[in-house]
C-alpha cells in the first residue's frame, strides 16, 4: 500500500499489468527516484519471468482426439434422453399415473371426468406404468452412480446435474399426481428423491470430496436408493398385471 | 472472422448431433489449451491431463455456449478451471503427504543463495529457471492460477475472476502474493533495487 509519499508495491503492480486503480502512478514516478528505482527492479523481475516462459511443444491433435472421442460418445450417450421428449412424456405419465393409483388404491381421488374406454386405458395404463419404471430406474442409477463415485478427487458432476435436472420436473409431476391420487407413501419417497435431485442439479458443477461424501451420506442415511428401489418393483409389478389385460384389449 | 464463423459451424454440427465435428475444435483450440494447462501446471502429464479435461466439460457444456461470444475465450475460461482443479487436488494430496508448500514451505531465501547473479545475467539461463520454477511451486494453487492468468496469458483481474470464481480483490491479492514470490526467489526487492539505482 502507498504511504502517502511513496507508491506500494500492489500499486506498481496494478500499473505493470496496466490495470486500472493507479492512475497517477506514471505521474509519480517520473518525479519520485526512490519509487522508479522500486518500480524498476520489479519490471525487471517480472520481465526475467517473461522472457523465461517456455514456449510446450505442439500437442499431438491426433493423440488428444482418440483419447477424447470415448469420452464424447459417452457424454453423447447420456444425452440420449432428448429433453424435448421427457418433459411431456413425464406430464402425461403423471395425468394418467393420477388416474391409474386412482383405480388401483381404493379411497383415492375419483378419476378423470372424461374417463378414457377401457381400451384406452389399458394402453395408457401400460405407458404409464412403464413410464414412471423408466423414471425410477433412471433415478436409481444416478443414485448408484454418486453413491459409488470414489471422495478421494474433486469431480465432474457435469453429466450427472444435466440428468438430475431432467429427472426433477419428471419426479415433481409423477409426485403431485401421488398426492392428488391420495398416496402419500410414494408421494414422500418422491419428495425426498426430488429435494437429492434438486440439490444434485442446482449445486456445483465441480464437487470436491467433502461435499461429495456428505451428499452420498445424506442419500445413504435415508435410505433412498433402497426406497427407490421398492417404488420401482411395485410399478414393475403392477405393469406386469396390466400387461394380460392390455392385451386381451387389444386382439 | 473466418475462425470464429468456422468455430461456430462446428459447434452447430456438435449440437445436431454430429460428434465428429467436435474435431474441428480441438484442431483449431488444442495448442491454446496446451499452451495454458503447462504454464498453469509446470508439466507436459498434467497439461495432457488438462487438456482432455477441458474438452470433455467443454462437450458437455456445449448448450452453454453463446454464439455471440468467442469460443476460444470460452473455452480458455474452462481449460484455467480445469487447470486450477487440478492444482488444487495435487495441492491437497500434498497437505495429506504432509508436505508443507505455499507460506509454509521452506524460506525461499533458504533455497536461493543470496548472493546469486541478478536478473540481467540470469536471464534465459538455468539458474533463472530454477528460481523461478522454486517460486511457482511456493505458490498456493489460487496464487499460481491466478499469478500465470494475468502474466503470462495476459488476462485481466476481471476474466480471472471469472474464470477462477473469485471477485477482483481476492484475484488482485492472490497476483500480489505470488508477484512477492516471484521477486523474492529472484534475489529480493533490496538486491533488485540496488541494481536498478547501480
Amino acid at each position: 500500500m502507498s504511504d502517502g509519499l511513496h507508491l506500494g508495491e500492489e500499486d506498481l503492480v496494478l500499473h505493470y499489468y496496466g490495470e486500472v486503480g493507479a492512475p497517477a502512478v506514471a505521474e509519480h514516478l517520473a518525479a519520485c527516484q526512490k519509487c522508479r528505482a522500486e518500480w524498476d527492479a520489479l519490471r525487471a523481475a517480472l520481465d526475467a519471468v517473461r522472457a523465461d516462459a517456455e514456449e510446450p511443444a505442439a500437442p499431438d491433435v491426433e493423440r488428444v482426439w482418440s483419447r477424447l472421442r470415448p469420452g464424447l460418445e459417452a457424454a453423447r450417450r447420456r444425452r440420449a434422453w432428448p429433453r424435448a421428449v421427457l418433459p411431456p412424456l413425464a406430464a402425461a405419465a403423471a395425468l394418467l399415473l393420477a388416474f391409474q393409483l386412482g383405480r388401483h388404491w381404493p379411497g383415492t381421488a375419483p378419476p378423470p371426468s372424461a374417463a378414457p374406454s377401457a381400451a384406452d386405458a389399458g394402453g395408457r395404463e401400460r405407458i404409464l406404468l412403464v413410464a414412471v419404471g423408466d423414471h425410477l430406474e433412471r433415478t436409481q442409477m444416478l443414485l448408484v452412480e454418486l453413491t459409488n463415485a470414489p471422495g478421494t478427487r474433486a469431480r465432474d458432476i457435469g453429466p450427472e446435474q444435466q440428468q438430475a435436472e431432467e429427472l426433477v420436473s419428471a419426479s415433481r409431476l409423477y409426485r403431485q399426481a401421488a398426492v392428488q391420487a391420495g398416496e402419500p407413501g410414494m408421494a414422500s419417497v418422491l419428495d425426498e428423491i426430488e429435494r437429492v435431485l434438486v440439490e444434485v442439479a442446482r449445486g456445483p458443477e465441480t464437487l470436491q470430496p467433502a461435499a461429495l461424501a456428505q451428499l452420498q451420506k445424506r442419500i445413504e442415511s435415508r435410505g433412498l436408493l433402497f426406497k427407490v428401489r421398492v417404488l420401482e418393483s411395485r410399478m414393475r409389478r403392477e405393469q406386469k398385471k396390466e400387461a394380460p389385460l392390455s392385451g386381451a384389449s387389444v386382439s | 472472422m473466418a475462425d470464429a464463423e468456422a468455430d461456430i459451424q462446428a459447434v452447430a454440427r456438435v449440437r445436431s448431433g454430429e460428434v465428429a465435428a467436435f474435431r474441428v475444435l480441438v484442431e483449431r483450440h488444442s495448442r491454446a489449451v496446451h499452451r495454458l494447462a503447462y504454464r498453469m501446471t509446470g508439466n507436459a502429464h498434467d497439461a495432457e491431463d488438462v487438456v482432455q479435461e477441458t474438452f470433455l466439460r467443454a462437450f458437455k457444456r456445449l448448450d452453454d455456449f453463446e454464439e455471440r461470444a468467442q469460443f476460444g475465450s470460452w473455452l480458455h475460461r474452462i481449460g484455467a478451471n480445469c487447470a486450477y482443479d487440478l492444482l488444487r487436488s495435487r495441492s491437497r494430496e500434498r497437505a495429506r503427504r504432509f508436505e508443507p508448500e505455499g507460506e509454509d514451505a521452506v524460506p525461499i531465501e533458504q533455497t536461493v543463495p543470496s548472493d546469486a547473479p541478478g536478473p540481467e545475467r540470469l536471464v534465459a539461463g538455468a539458474e533463472l529457471r530454477r528460481r523461478v520454477d522454486a517460486a511457482m511451486e511456493r505458490m498456493s494453487a489460487l496464487e499460481r492460477a491466478a499469478f500465470t492468468l494475468r502474466h503470462l496469458e495476459g488476462r485481466t483481474i476481471a476474466e480471472i475472476g471469472e474464470a477462477l470464481g473469485l471477485d477482483a480483490s481476492a484475484a488482485k491479492q492472490s497476483i500480489f502474493r505470488a508477484v512477492r514470490k516471484v521477486r523474492a526467489a529472484l534475489g529480493g526487492a533490496a538486491a533488485w533495487t540496488e541494481r536498478a539505482g547501480a
